[in-house]
Formats: C-alpha cells, structure tokens, sequence
C-alpha cells in the first residue's frame, strides 16, 4: 500500500490574498514570539480585546502569549454593502503577549514587513493614542500605527483591566485587516479585495452578507426580542456571578453589551437612556473580571508567592 | 570644566509632551546640580519622538571643599552642655576648636567628584520626572513599584567629557550607546562625547534638535507648496506636532480630487489638520490671515487649493508612494465629510432644530429647543423695545466714531424683530447635524452655511454663523443687528438662567463660562453703542425664563402660588420646577433678585474688562453706587469724564474738599441736608461765595449730567474747588452760634449732593 500523497504548503502570498495575509501573521506570531494560534471567540463581539484570551488572561502573573482572528460586529457601522471602507462585520487580528516583550515594537514591524509593508517604501509612525474601556475598567498606553497616513494598528500596554493594576503589564496589539490588506493589495474597495489566490473576492464572501444583515441591525431586528435579551442577559450574569462561574458571568456580559448596540442601531435608545444602559454593562463586565481575578487569586498566589491582586 | 551629555531613549513619546519634557529636565537637572552646590553656565535640552537629551557645558569637575563652622558653648560651661554638644556634631573634645573663650566644632567636608553627583542625581529625576501620564512595562511590572516612564525606556547615555558616568536605573545601566533612525538606520550607534552628538545622531538620521525640525517642516512645506504655485496656510501648531513625531522630518506635497472643493474649507482645513495633520494650501498667495468669506462658500472655496502637506518620517524609495497613500487616507475622510455635509442638507434646519428637544442644556433649564425658544423671544424683545436698533447695532464702535451706514439701513423694526426671532430659532439646529457631531468646532459655521444653502436672508444666515462671538476677549463683535440680537439673547439667557438656578461661577470654578458671556455682553454694548436698562433687561429675560415653565406644566401656577403661601414665602410670589420669582428693592427700584446679583456680577467684570483699558476701577464702583445706573455705556461715559476730571487739579483738590466736608457731616451726624437754608445773619464773604457757586453750579450739573454731558458736568463741579477751599480757610463750621453752625452743616450737605449727583466720591481712592 502506497503512502498518502505528501503536501507540501506552497509558500504565502499575503500580498495578493487576504487570508494569506491572515496565515502569514499566524506564522510569524506562533514563530517568533510563541503564541498560542487562538480561534475566534464564538459570540458576538464589538472588539478583539473583549475576548476573554485578552480581557481574562491580561490578569493575573502568569506569562500568556496568544494570537487571533476577532470578527468584529459594529452594527452602527453597517452601510448596506454601499460604503467602500465600513463594514458592520470585520476581522481584528490580535496579539497578546504577557509581559510585554522589550523589543516588542520590533516584533510588530517586523511582522507587518512579513506580510510586505517595506518601512522605507512606506511612512510607519507611532502616534499617541491611549486606550480607555470603561465598560472593562480597563485602560493603557500606546499608539494607532500609521502607514502612510493610515492608522492599521492599534498598539497598547494594558495598565489595568477589570479596575485591577495589571501586574505585569501586557502588550496588546490589534491590527485592522481589512485596512492593512486593502493597502497592501492596493485596492480602493473593501469587496474588491482577493480573498484568495484562486479568484474569491471579499465582496463574494460578505457583500451579501452586509446588505442584509445592516437591513436587520437597523430595520428588522426586533426591539422588544432585543430588550428582553438585555434583561435576560443582565440576570443571568448575576446569577452566574452567584453561582462562582465568573467566566460564564463575562460571557453574559458579552452578549448584554452586543444586544445594546443592536438596540442603539435600531435607535431606540434616548440620549438620557444610554448613558444607564452603558452603567449596566459596566456593571456586569468588570464584576466578571473583578470575580474571575478574585476566584484565580489563590491560584497565581500559589504559583507566585508574593504577588497580590492590588 | 567638562560637558556633560545625558540621553534617555525610549518608545515614541507622545509629540505634545516633548516640549514641556524638555523644559522639565533642564530645570530638574538644574536642580540636582544645586544640591550638591554645583551650577552649569549652559543647558541645552534636545527631544525627539525617541528620546529625551540635555546637555550642560562647563562644568566643574569637582564641588568645591566646605569647612562647616558648628558655635559651641563657652570654655568652662556646665559639663552637661558640653557632652550635648559633643554629641551634636559627633566629636570628641578633642576635635573642637576653641576660640575667644568659646568651642567650635569645625568639620571640613571634601569636594565630590561630579560624577558621583551626577551618578546619585540623574537617576532620582529619572525616577520622579512629571510626566503628564506615566506608565509601567515588561517583566518588572509584576509589582507596581517598576520604574514609570511616558512609554518604555530603553537605554541611557551618560557621558561626562567622554567618559561614561555609571549608574543603573530599574535595571537599565547607563554607558554611551544609543539607536539612530528607526528605518534609515541599524545597529547601535555609540556616543564620543557631548561635542559629537548632534552630528554622530545627524549621521544616523536623526535630528536632535526639535527647532531645527521645525525649521525643516516649516520651510520644507512652504517649499513645496510654492513648487507648485501655491501658498501654504501656515499654521504653527502643526509645525510643532510634526516635529515631534519626526526625527528626520521630510514634508512632501500631495493632491486631492477638486470636486471635494463643494466641501466649505474650514471642514477640509480642519479634516486635514485634526485627523491627519497635514497642511493645506491656497491658490493665490495670501496676505495676512485667512479670511475665508464666510456663509459664501463659493467665495471662500474658491481660495482654497486642492493640495496638502504631509509630513513623513523617511527619504522614501519613491515619495509618490508615500503620498499616493495619505492621498487616500484624506480622500476617505473627506468623503465622510462630504458625505456629511450632503446628508445634512436634506434636511431644513427648522426640522433639525425639532430634534434639540432631546438634548438637556441643563436639568434645571430644560433642553436645548427650550432654550431656544427663551432666545428667540428675547431676541424679538430686544428689537421690539427698542435695545437693539437698525441703526445703533450696524454703526461700529461707541458714539465718539462717526457711524458708518449699516448694510441693513433702511430695515424697519418689524422686518428686523422678525429675522431675529427667526435667527434665534434656528441658531442651535447645526448643534444635531453630522458634520458639527464630528466637528463640534464647527458650531454656529456649519448652520450659516447650512442656512445660506436652504436660501434663507443672508442676515440669518450671518446671524446662525456669528451668535456665538465674540469668543474671548480679541474676538471680533457682532455688529449686524440681527446677529446682534440673537447673540446678546443667547448670552443673556445662559447667565439669567444658570443665575436663577444657582450654578454661579465660585472662584476659579466657572463650569458655565458665565464670566465670558458676561464680557461678551458688555463688550457687545460698548462696541456697538447699545443703550439699555441691564435690570429692565435682565428682569424680562427673567420673566421670559418662569412664563416659559408655567406654560409647560399644567396648573403650575396654582400649585406655585399655593406652595409659596405654604411656605410663607413673601418675596417668593411664584415657584415653579426650580424657578423662584424673588423679587428684591434696593435704592428704591423693585427688580428680580437675580437681575441685581448679576448686575453686581456685571460691575465685578466691568472692572476687570476695563482694567487693561486703564479704566480705575475705585471710578466704576463711585458712578455704581449711585445706584440705578445700569446702562452700561452712559455708566462708561461717566467713568471717563470722571477719571479725567480727578486727574486734574481741580479734581483732586475738589475731592480733598469733598472728603472734608463728608467728614465734618459725618462727625457732627448731621441729618437734614434740604438745600441751602435761608440765612438769619449776615454770611462771610467766603461762605456767601461757595453760596453763589454752588446756585450756580449744582442746576448746571444735574442738567448736563441729565444731557449726559458728563464733561460739561464735571466742569460744573471744577466751579466748586476755589469757593470750597476758600471757604475752610476762611469759615468756621463749628461756630458757638447754634444758627451759624446749622446753617453752615446745610450748605456742606448741599454741596455734597450736588457733587453726589455726578458720582459718589466716597468710593474714589486718593
């Protein structure tokens, strides 16, 4: 009996193929810096950084280097498939590397050269932007990277999440994909970019996707089915937290903070409204972390004699 | 002597703290030099995104050897005392020095080298350096002692005349190697000394000196612009926040599509600024300023070029490629922006205006539409009642100017009131759009442009776009009557309304800006000559503020009339959802208590405002406490003529005399003062001249201060000075004779009310 035909992997071609782009990324974080290769969390989410290999593991003393692709949902952003730069749906790419390496500015310019940005063809400048959550208790100190003009990156040392100090400090990185391939493909048009090196656009994969669900986010979607999710969620946070399932908790707490964008999207939430809705989520999010940290102390004391959680 | 060069590098540091960081560091290594009793002749300070340098030439290499000289007590003291001593300066008997019968302790205390000051100072103000938001990195960061830095340090330079001064700091040690260029340059560059390190720096590309950065962007971008037939919009600002996100600053010139030239050029300036910190140019060259023509649009659009400035960090391979990218960043913002300015114009301002209602101007006041519906039948108000005039409000400058012939000669007052009120109702819709919710900078602008577009009259428009000027002191005044109106409503409103709720400014807290608003007002009046009653006004906005909530809650006024006979409230005749009509009498005048508070508030600004115009203010507060002046521009026209007249000799010897005679009344607790009394002796000469002068002069300065003619009523009062200073040389007040010294008391008192008339002299200093 023959062997299986052996395969070989024919090299990367992130220039000319968005999901190439994603695996060389993948190659690089997993090489050079020794990133778990996460997959997407599988809940509705507005940001990378709400996963939980962020939000969680960014507590804590334990060493956590993990990479990943976030679908991002925006509903607020959707335009109908009509807007060549929004989208309600798009794809973040983070890397979280605890504690943040020394050279980890390095590290990132020498992935984005991995996937064909040459620093002397293009203008990379670092430029001041901290990162605040409230909704996380959560805040940090970086830059928006930019290329040419463009910000692809967002680059942050986390200082506290969940309202604990983060000790030690972890480095987050968030790239923009959709950004960052459409200028390296150099296209004008989101839906123009190649998905593949075998001819499948990004518009063939999501066009259609866009159209109907920005129809949905702010024409279908029913309200009430929405703020009755919200409630449902808030209190199965709580009775999580009770129960001493803090990751269950956050979950929650996910899923309240996706369904108030969803309602804002349908705009049926006053200006004095949002601001109590947003409190809610504060609430269920950082007492999630704040009964992860609390549940996890003993452990990371254990491991790490000395080390406190304030 | 040797020069001393110190370098923290580190992660890119945010582009507005680099100036201050280097002021920080010349003054904190000053300070550490001082301790140690050391000083540099020179301090020159470099910053960059990548590092934070100081060099100091001329310093000493040692401190200098100090004898400290400790008093003792006396030979043949109590033992005791001098076993405390002894202990006080660590010595042995043995050791002291005596000295004219008393003991010295003398200690000599060695030079230091300088680099052991250095060494022990240098990381004490790394540790404790102000930044504004510090943060901690990598492994160490497992406590939160780690060291802090703006972003992570990475390394130290620390050379003096070459040589490394070692010190270590959280585990970085100093020593002479630093980076050059992010891209233009690998590897370690290393450091000779504090002579090289421009040029070694210069070597590897990078730029230390911040000016000279700023001089390359400054003239590298008016370059370019000028390369391709335009002028550059300088602007100092972008200058500076360039430099400091550059360390080898290359401007370079791009194009964007002309068709988004439709878009009003303050929105592309600003879209190009804000967001991505390019430059902009314009077609022709310019003189001084940019004075686009407002609410025009065309005009000003026309001015502007369809070029930008950025500014890279890189000798790129090819710069088309850099700016072919950041073309497309701006074209994506200003397709946003057009996408704005397009979107808002479908809809009419009036059902933009409709959507204030859901924002709260304060939870006291009531949203932003009920507010501008107080402004609008104020604005209305102040034309109908004759405070803001076709002619009064289009003549510039106060009555000394001759008026020039407004643009809106010839308005009638009805045509006028009804573009104020409707002005007033669509001066905050622009508040709702898309463009001012990206742009809030952009308020007022936007709605004239938007207002402009829907073809409404030109003076609505104007008024949308300037009510809220003047912004801060130097702002230009409305003149326009009907942006007058709608600006002095506006402004008028905010101070009546947070007065009546009790947000008023407390010290350095002012969270409203009730101080602006009020110099605003005052300046709007002085400017443009307007004459009004402030109280009268104040009081009617007042009204217009309580009419308004009365209206809004069904049988309130009831329900308020009953809860104040409740409370026993006399003054409180109506309370209503937090507004009290509280009625107050000062000086005989019966007004809203808070239209008095805040014409206090008014004097306390006038003062301040005039203060640099030279105006005294002991001169503001004589014709204030007449009480019942609350015209701002006869008020300041009485300041003047009375701050002229106490310059004078007159003057001052008028006032000498006027203190006296206030003086002798107030000694003696005279009371009566009905005029000059008809005499029952025969008068001194000097007593029946200060008689016929005062018959002349008192009636000659009510009528002139009556005519307003300030100057001619001070000239009344100058009559007065002979007759009053002969008449205490000559009279005496105090005369055995009851008849004579009552009549004489009179004749001070009539002279102080004829003077009181014109001001209270009292309050005048001097």
């Amino acid at each position: 009996m023959s062997a299986a035909p052996a395969f070989a992997p024919p090299p990367r071609d992130p220039a000319r193929s968005f999901q190439d782009m994603i695996l060389t990324l993948h190659d690089f974080w997993s090489h050079e810096a020794g990133c778990v290769i996460l997959q997407p969390y599988d809940m509705r989410m507005g940001a990378g950084t709400f996963h939980t290999a962020t939000t969680l593991r960014a507590l804590g003393p334990e060493p956590w280097n993990a990479a990943f692709v976030q679908p991002c949902r925006r509903p607020t952003d959707g335009r109908y498939g009509e807007n060549p730069n929004r989208l309600q749906h798009y794809y973040q790419y983070q890397v979280i590397l605890k504690p943040s390496p020394g050279d980890i500015q390095e590290l990132y310019l020498k992935s984005l050269a991995a996937i064909g940005i040459d620093p002397l063809a293009h203008d990379i400048r670092f430029v001041e932007d901290d990162w605040e959550s409230p909704t996380l208790g959560a805040w940090g100190l970086g830059w928006e990277v930019w290329c040419d003009g463009m910000e692809v990156t967002q680059f942050t040392y986390f200082q506290q999440m969940g309202g604990f100090d983060c000790k030690p400090v972890a480095g987050e990185l968030t790239y923009g994909l959709e950004r960052l391939a459409m200028y390296i493909q150099g296209v004008d048009n989101v839906y123009d970019l190649a998905f593949n090196t075998a001819g499948v656009s990004y518009g063939e994969v999501f066009l259609e996707n866009e159209r109907q669900m920005s129809k949905w986010n702010f024409e279908v979607a029913d309200t009430e089915t929405l703020f009755e999710g919200f409630r449902r969620a808030e209190a199965e946070c709580l009775r999580s937290l009770e129960a001493g399932v803090p990751i269950a908790a956050y979950e929650q707490a996910i899923e309240a903070s996706h369904l108030f964008n969803l309602l804002q999207a349908r705009g049926v939430i006053s200006v004095q409204e949002r601001a109590s809705y947003m409190g809610r989520v504060r609430d269920l999010a950082r007492s999630s972390c704040e009964a992860y940290a609390a549940k996890m102390t003993p452990e990371w004391q254990a491991k790490y004699p000395g080390w406190s959680l304030v | 002597m040797a020069d001393f060069l110190l370098e923290l590098a580190c992660e890119e540091i945010p582009a507005r703290m680099q100036p201050k960081a280097k002021e920080d560091l010349a003054r904190l290594f000053a300070e550490g030099l001082a301790k140690a009793g050391l000083s540099a002749p020179a301090i020159e300070t470099f910053a960059t995104p990548r590092r934070l340098s100081l060099i100091a030439a001329g310093l000493p290499l040692a401190t200098s050897a100090v004898s400290e000289e400790t008093k003792g007590p006396k030979v043949g003291a109590p033992p005791q005392a001098l076993e405390g001593f002894l202990r006080k300066v660590g010595l042995t008997a043995e050791q002291l020095t005596e000295r004219d019968g008393v003991y010295f302790a003398i200690v000599e205390k060695p030079g230091r080298d300088t680099a052991e000051v250095l060494a022990e100072s240098i990381p004490a103000i790394i540790r404790t350096f102000p930044w504004p938001k510090s943060m901690r990195w990598g492994a160490g960061s497992i406590t939160t002692e780690s060291l802090r830095w703006v972003r992570p340090l990475s390394g130290i330079i620390a050379l003096l005349d070459g040589a490394v001064v070692p010190f270590e700091v959280d585990g970085i040690t100093s020593g002479r190697t630093t980076m050059g260029h992010r891209f233009h340059h690998s590897g370690p560059v290393e450091v000779a000394d504090a002579g090289s390190y421009v040029e070694t720096l210069r070597a590897a590309h990078v730029i230390v000196h911040f000016s000279e950065r700023c001089r390359i962007i400054r003239e590298g971008a008016a370059k370019a612009a000028a390369e391709a037939g335009l002028t550059l919009v300088a602007d100092e600002g972008l200058v500076i926040e360039n430099a400091g996100l550059t360390e080898w600053p290359v401007p370079l010139l791009g194009r964007f599509d002309e068709s988004f030239l439709n878009v009003p050029p303050e929105v592309i300036q600003l879209t190009a600024r804000v967001n991505q910190k390019y430059f902009v140019c314009q077609s022709s060259p310019s003189g001084e300023g940019d004075h686009a023509q407002h609410g025009g649009g065309a005009g000003a659009a026309a001015r502007l070029a369809n070029a930008f400035v950025c500014t890279a960090n890189i000798e790129a391979r090819d710069p088309a490629v850099v700016v072919d990218g950041n073309r497309k960043v701006l074209a994506a913002r200003l397709s946003d922006a057009r996408f704005f300015w397009e979107q808002d114009q479908k809809t009419p301002l009036e059902d933009h205006a409709k959507k204030l209602s859901r924002i709260t101007f304060h939870e006291k006041l009531g949203t932003v539409a009920d507010k501008v519906e107080r402004v609008a039948k104020l604005a209305r108000w102040l034309v109908e009642s004759d405070i803001v005039t076709p002619a009064k409000a289009g003549a510039s400058g106060g009555s000394d100017h001759t008026p020039e012939v407004p643009a809106s000669a010839g308005m009638t007052k009805a045509r006028l009131a009804d573009l104020a009120e409707a002005a007033a109702h669509l001066c905050k819709a622009d508040l709702v759009t898309e463009m001012v919710g990206e742009f809030p900078e952009l308020q007022g602008l936007m709605g004239g442009y938007y207002a402009a577009k829907e073809g409404l009259p030109q003076e609505v428009a104007e008024a949308i776009r300037d009510h809220y000027k003047p912004v801060g002191q130097g702002d230009d005044v409305p003149t326009a009557p009907v942006t007058v109106a709608v600006s002095l409503a506006d402004k008028l409103d905010t101070l009546v309304g947070f007065y009546e709720v009790a947000e008023r400014p407390t010290g350095s807290k002012d969270p409203f800006a009730l101080r602006r608003a009020s110099l605003a007002v005052i300046g709007t009046h002085l400017e443009c000559g307007i004459r009004s009653n402030l109280l009268h006004v104040f009081d009617q906005v007042v009204d217009i503020l309580i009419h308004q909530r009365l209206a809004k809650v069904p049988g309130a006024a009831e329900d308020a009339k009953e809860a104040a006979a409740k409370m026993g409230v006399v003054t409180a005749s109506i309370v209503v959802a937090g507004v009290v009509e509280n009625r107050s009498i000062r000086n005989g005048t019966d007004h809203h208590r808070t239209s008095w508070d805040l014409l206090d508030f008014f004097a306390d600004r006038l003062k301040v405002q005039q203060r640099e115009a030279g105006v005294r203010h002991d001169l503001i507060d004589a014709v204030f406490a007449l009480g019942g002046e609350d015209d701002l521009v006869r008020l300041l026209a009485r300041v003047h003529a009375l701050q002229a007249f106490v310059g004078t000799e007159d003057g001052t010897n008028l006032l000498a005399g006027y203190k006296r005679a206030a003086n002798i009344l107030k000694k003696e607790a005279f009371e009566g003062g009905e005029g000059v009394q008809a005499l029952t002796y025969t008068p001194e000469p000097a007593e029946q001249a200060l008689i016929d002068a005062l018959a002349a002069a008192a009636p000659r300065a009510a009528a002139a201060v009556e005519a307003e003619q300030f100057g001619e009523a001070m000239a009344a009062l100058a009559t007065l000075r002979a007759p009053i200073d002969r008449f205490f040389e000559e009279v005496t007040v105090n005369d055995a004779d009851a008849d004579k010294r009552a009549a004489r008391l009179a004749l001070l008192a009539a002279f102080r009310d004829a003077v009181h008339r014109v001001a209270d002299f009292s309050r005048i200093e001097g």
